[in-house]
């Protein structure tokens, strides 16, 4: 990649993400500007995939609601984007849990992972 | 007012708006541009300043355009392009032209020539729909018919038929500046752009949009 279009994006990438991956279960809080007034939403649920490429990283997250599958794709770098929670780490052998779709109650549960090494 | 840049294509990124809009952008690197000679309607029958853009060393040059880059004392320069602007005054020959001449907001035409893709047939060149694949079909990836036998018995001028595609001068119309980084004359300017990357392109203001 040419180094001043490098620069441009890493000026844009946020320094401290918090460290999460597939299969964690995370509370994201997103803002949302409605006319001139801007409030803080909560969207929790299992990340099930995260797509790396710098300034362009991105990550799915799944939740039901009200008996419904439910997907947001957020790009991790977005401004109104404001903070990422982590409320559960999950025990997964696979980096995109796209099997999640197809399983519904008891099936979709994620495995806690018991050690969670300090980063 | 009418005005003018030469620069060169780095590549294509994002950047995020406000509200978290991503806007995809092509980098510029326009400028920074010397003039290296003013033509006049007196003596050339229309205004234009010529722009030199781009290192070039000096004993690779041939001694015509030595001399030519001579009276601007600024070096020889790769490039030279014309724009013919209305008002050429308030330049001088050895100016320095940068990106700052666009501000955000601004809506340009970029001229470029377009990666060339060699001698291609009607369905890559015109969007042809072509005949289908399998099932005993003879009809596959050629032309047909290109007119009529007894009247008019020739073919149209213009018909769409194979050849170049690409290589070509094209002129991106309306697109819009993002930013503007005077410090190392970068312009990012809204959407794709004609050409590969690396290639020399020209950036004017919108004739259609001022």
């Amino acid at each position: 990649m040419n180094p001043i279009i490098r620069n441009i994006e890493l000026e844009q990438v946020k320094k401290n993400v918090i460290p999460f991956k597939p299969g964690d279960t995370v509370k994201v809080h997103v803002k949302i500007v409605e006319g001139d007034k801007s409030r803080i939403q909560a969207f929790q649920g299992v990340v099930i995939s995260r797509q790396s490429g710098g300034i362009r990283e991105c990550f799915t997250v799944r939740k039901i609601s009200n008996g419904i599958g439910v997907e947001r794709v957020f790009p991790l770098h977005s401004p109104t984007l404001e903070t990422i929670e982590v409320v559960t780490r999950g025990h997964v052998r696979r980096a995109k849990l796209y099997y999640l779709r197809k399983l519904r109650g008891k099936a979709a549960r994620i495995r806690e992972k018991k050690y969670v090494p300090v980063a | 007012m009418k005005k003018g840049l030469i620069g060169k294509k780095l590549g294509m990124t994002q950047i995020f708006a406000e509200d978290g809009r991503r806007i995809p952008v092509t980098v510029v690197q326009a400028g920074p541009c010397v003039v290296i000679q003013k033509k006049t309607v007196e003596r050339d029958g229309y205004n234009a300043l010529q722009l030199g853009f781009g290192e070039k060393s000096a004993h690779k040059s041939t001694k015509a355009l030595l001399g030519h880059c001579k009276g601007a004392g600024q070096g020889v320069f790769a490039e030279l392009k014309e724009f013919r602007l209305d008002d050429i005054n308030q330049y001088n020959i050895g100016d320095v032209i940068s990106a700052d001449i666009f501000a955000p907001g601004d809506d340009v035409d970029v001229t470029g020539t377009s990666i060339g893709k060699g001698f291609q047939g009607v369905i890559k060149r015109w969007n042809f729909k072509g005949g289908r694949a399998s099932h005993g079909s003879c009809f596959h990836r050629a032309p047909g018919s290109i007119g009529a036998s007894a009247y008019p018995s020739r073919v149209f001028k213009g018909k769409k038929m194979p050849g170049q595609l690409g290589n070509k001068r094209v002129t991106q119309q309306n697109l819009q500046v993002v930013r503007v980084d005077s410090e190392q004359n970068l312009l990012l300017i809204k959407g794709a752009l004609p050409g590969c990357t690396n290639g020399i392109v020209l950036i004017k203001n919108s004739i259609k949009l001022g």
